[in-house]
């Protein structure tokens, strides 16, 4: 083992060496780079003892990369118990993480059809408990009765196969406003049980995820004095962090205010569901004229995690390649300079040009009652906005290829029945929307749209 | 050589034409539709003048060459058959007409055609049946092989290939076509052209002109040593060595007999020049091969990819189950736009299911009703009339569906929509809808609050049949299921708006 590794540093040594005055020549900023260089370098193994971890403040030691159990992959039918999701895929993705340092684990009751939690806790009981943090949330959406409400906090301990959890979550509050907060949590005396079950140590950690308004947040935080938040979740990433959408909250306001009350953060849509990586061609050159051998992703993520009061970042990672990838960028992190925060910012406004649809396809409108593939119909339409195949009139140069391009991957992407042409505008999923989208008017616009391509009348 | 030049015809009109039945995208048409214009059956529907008399002078000069080369019936007997001689080397013999059966057929078809007895004239027309063979069987083969190319396309990042719907369109259609080719399948496997010569009305037409026609072969008396061989490669049996006879009605002009002769004695000539000895090259074995393999390759290709798989997008399980939406009984059926009325549409359709084929919107399928069987009509449970789309009018090759214009289309009324209360979303579920509206092509749909008093009560749709041209739009993207809140029923007789 020694010897192997004593080899392959000699070799990255000499490649190094023989690369070092040709990439000289061409980038000009060479400094300090090589040894900065080496675990986000593609070609190297993937770092297992190398990650960045944060502190919290009853001293958890938790990894600075957190994996979002809500993007588990799924079988193409469902398992005979009903089970959606891929056991033998989560099993292999959490060894992996667990192999590389990965240790807090975020989950709901209602993540992947309601499966989540199961798979979640039946990959994590194959390690002993002490080696991982589960975070799990109330996500009494729909039924904020007490009775309800406390059998789902039951449920979670059954589904995760745990006696005990690390941090719980109020489930994205914010989402119509103070007075649906109250419904949820105060008036069935929910915030007072669950502060006693922290008493009681059954709940390690007690915060809440914030997903809407500033009123909704300066009130809840005010809380903090009476409740004592341990933690709590916000969306953050380098374009919300000033350019936040809809009636959501920048970043920047979100984080200061923690700071201030010196709670620790916990980030969630670093990348903005996969938009942030996911983006036009040149922004992509953007990235690479920097540092080439990084993937977009990764100044995304060390966006998230060059922030101190940051305790985790959390990505929903369905493919293994992601996996590794923001392994190597946190193991480890290398903070952002305070020209790289520029640049992002700079990057965030000219991402914020394209007319993409804030969808981070989390899928919580779903299911529709009238069958319609929401989170499909959107993310087709920003890939497509992304790679410049949505024309503006039949005039454009590439309108042909355009239309063909749209009109086919449409097809493709959302079965007939389940496409925007469908919505009846119920307005059932709004409410759902932590990303406070008016889903039936976009739909209805994409839909004018693509029968303007298919009529030929752009 | 004139077997040779008759094969390689035969085989393009024969694959062009099939690719017309193939061909989902509609755009071959706009190259060979004149194949399907060109059809005996066609033209006659079409009252194509022109075409007819084409055809009359075409089989007057050669003999039946329509036959044995722009019928894709008579080729796709020739195929079967040159298989079945594969196994079985001169196993025809010459056998007398069958006269009454051949001008029974015949008087009934007459009979059926003046009397618009639609299903009767398709079920006898050889273009209809091939073209019911095509569409039903060939098509979901075809359309199979596109949809794996597609789904390797996808993935491949690429928009070359689509997929496709593929589903049986009607039921007794796609039986009376299995059925058909089962029986002229094990006809032609067993006796070359029996189906052409007494079954087909347009054989029995054709081959009393041929009888007269110009050119003809003819057995040279005085070489022939009676060995039959040019018999026994006779399909339409119809070469009777003992009188030295050849009857012309069955003869279609496939000169497998010219290259059959080892005496020379079998020339095809002018009926006036009296056994004049041509050079005619007979066809080395070697080459025979070589076309035959040809012919199986391409073979091989059209069948190729019966593996069907990835036909539809799996369904992500957090979606909600959408229920398939039924037919709902309409009094009238819709007929495509240039149509016209009903009674001439029922007259001039032969059934042959080319617009059935080329329709992108699953919205034409073949009636089940018995007086219109195969013949096409319209319903919207897959999809709708499109506004941008007129294929059918454009490959009608009969002129049952008259070319129309995207704006006359527009304005044609071909039904319109009729709403009923009690499966309104609006009344059922409580919730805004207005799809119907939103999508009506001709502004024919407003919403209007079901409640006279209150502003804020649900809203149902308001119709205006005068402007409604049943295109079913509102029909089709319906939320209500099995059966939407809002149907079209068909009008006898288009009308313009």
């Amino acid at each position: 083992m020694e010897k192997k590794n004593i080899n392959r540093r000699d070799f990255i040594k000499i490649v190094g060496i023989s690369t070092a005055t040709v990439s000289g020549l061409f980038y000009g900023c060479g400094k300090g780079k090589s040894d900065e260089n080496t675990s986000s370098d593609p070609t190297s193994p993937v770092p297992v003892d190398k990650m960045t971890y944060r502190t919290s403040d009853r001293g958890d030691k938790v990894s600075l990369l957190g994996y979002g159990c809500m993007r588990w992959p799924t079988l193409p039918s469902p398992a005979g118990d009903g089970n959606v999701i891929d056991q033998d895929a989560v099993n292999e993705l959490i060894d992996y993480a667990m192999a590389h340092g990965v240790n807090y684990y975020d989950t709901s009751p209602v993540y992947v059809q309601g499966w989540s939690e199961k798979s979640t806790g039946i990959a994590l009981k194959r390690h002993p408990r002490d080696k991982f943090y589960v975070a799990t949330k109330l996500s009494n959406f729909s039924n904020y009765t007490r009775e309800n409400s406390i059998k789902m906090y039951k449920r979670s301990f059954e589904e995760l196969q745990v006696d005990y959890i690390d941090y719980y979550l109020l489930h994205s509050i914010g989402n119509g406003g103070m007075k649906t907060f109250r419904a949820r949590y105060i008036d069935n005396g929910m915030l007072d049980y669950l502060i006693e079950e922290r008493k009681a140590g059954r709940i390690r950690n007690l915060g809440f995820s914030f997903h809407g308004t500033q009123d909704v947040f300066d009130e809840v935080l005010a809380m903090h004095d009476k409740v004592h938040w341990d933690f709590v979740q916000i969306q953050l990433n380098y374009v919300d962090w000033r350019h936040a959408s809809g009636r959501n909250v920048n970043a920047e306001y979100l984080y200061a205010e923690l700071e201030k009350r010196n709670i620790q953060a916990i980030i969630m849509e670093p990348l903005l569901g996969g938009r942030l990586s996911n983006v036009p061609q040149h922004i992509v050159d953007r990235f690479k004229q920097q540092r080439p051998s990084d993937s977009v992703a990764s100044w995304a993520f060390r966006f998230a995690g060059t922030w101190d009061k940051v305790l985790t970042v959390l990505s929903g990672m369905t493919y293994m390649e992601h996996l590794q990838d923001n392994i190597r960028t946190y193991s480890p992190l290398i903070h952002l300079t305070d020209e790289d925060k520029e640049f992002l910012e700079e990057t965030a406004q000219l991402i914020k040009k394209y007319p993409t649809v804030p969808c981070n396809d989390c899928k919580y409108c779903m299911p529709c009652p009238y069958g319609i593939d929401i989170p499909a119909i959107l993310v087709h339409y920003n890939k497509c906005v992304n790679e410049g195949n949505v024309p503006k009139s039949s005039k454009d140069e590439n309108y042909d290829k355009a239309r063909r391009a749209y009109l086919i991957g449409y097809d493709r992407s959302v079965p007939k029945l389940r496409q925007a042409s469908h919505c009846i505008g119920c307005k059932q999923c709004i409410e759902h929307c932590p990303q406070d989208i008016n889903i039936p008017r976009e739909l209805h616009r994409i839909d004018s749209f693509v029968e303007s391509l298919k009529q030929n009348k752009l | 050589m004139l077997r040779k030049v008759r094969q390689i015809l035969a085989l393009v009109f024969f694959l062009c034409i099939t690719l017309l039945f193939l061909d989902f995208t509609g755009t071959i048409h706009s190259w060979l539709g004149w194949m399907a214009k060109i059809q005996f059956m066609p033209a006659l529907f079409a009252v194509n003048t022109a075409i007819l008399v084409f055809l009359f002078l075409l089989t007057l000069i050669f003999g039946r060459v329509y036959c044995s080369v722009i019928c894709p019936l008579g080729v796709m007997q020739d195929v079967i058959s040159r298989f079945s001689g594969m196994r079985k080397k001169n196993r025809f013999t010459y056998s007398p007409a069958l006269f009454y059966l051949r001008y029974i057929v015949l008087a009934i078809f007459i009979a059926a055609f003046f009397l618009g007895a639609g299903s009767v004239v398709a079920l006898l027309s050889p273009y209809s049946s091939y073209g019911r063979i095509a569409s039903n069987l060939l098509t979901p083969i075809w359309q199979a092989g596109n949809n794996i190319l597609a789904y390797f396309a996808e993935r491949a990042e690429s928009y070359a290939f689509y997929s496709t719907e593929v589903w049986i369109k009607s039921l007794p259609t796609f039986v009376i076509a299995i059925v058909t080719f089962i029986a002229i399948f094990i006809l032609a496997w067993r006796n070359g052209r029996t189906y052409c010569n007494t079954i087909c009305p347009v054989g029995t037409i054709l081959g009393c002109i041929s009888r007269f026609s110009f050119f003809r072969i003819e057995i040279d008396r005085d070489k022939c040593k009676n060995c039959r061989l040019c018999a026994r490669q006779c399909k339409s049996s119809c070469i009777d060595i003992k009188n030295h006879n050849i009857d012309y009605t069955r003869c279609v002009t496939c000169m497998n007999c010219l290259d059959s002769c080892k005496y020379d004695a079998i020339h095809y000539v002018s009926r006036f020049r009296k056994n004049k000895v041509n050079d005619v090259k007979t066809i080395s074995h070697a080459e025979a091969d070589n076309s035959r393999r040809a012919f199986l390759a391409t073979a091989a290709m059209i069948t190729a990819g019966s593996a069907l798989k990835a036909q539809e997008m799996k369904v992500d399980g957090g979606l909600a189950e959408i229920i398939d939406k039924k037919v709902p009984h309409r009094n009238t059926h819709i007929l495509p736009p240039g149509a016209l009325n009903k009674n001439s549409f029922a007259k001039k359709c032969t059934g042959c299911q080319l617009c059935v084929s080329v329709c992108p919107n699953q919205v034409l399928r073949p009636s089940t009703d018995l007086m219109r069987l195969m013949q096409p009509e319209m319903s919207y449970e897959k999809g709708y009339c499109r506004p941008e789309c007129t294929k059918c009018s454009e490959v009608c090759p009969t002129g049952a569906i008259n070319l129309i214009s995207l704006a006359d289309k527009a304005s044609t009324q071909i039904g319109h929509a009729v709403f009923i209360m009690e499966n309104c979303v609006a009344v059922k579920d409580k919730v805004e809808c207005g799809n119907c509206a939103r999508h009506c092509p001709s502004a024919a749909i407003k919403m209007i609050s079901i409640d006279k008093e209150d502003k804020n009560a649900p809203r149902i749709p308001s119709v205006n049949v005068e402007r409604c041209i049943g295109c079913g739009a509102c029909e089709n993207l319906c939320p209500s299921r099995p059966f939407s809140t809002i149907y079209v029923e068909g009008h006898e007789r288009h009308r313009m708006i």
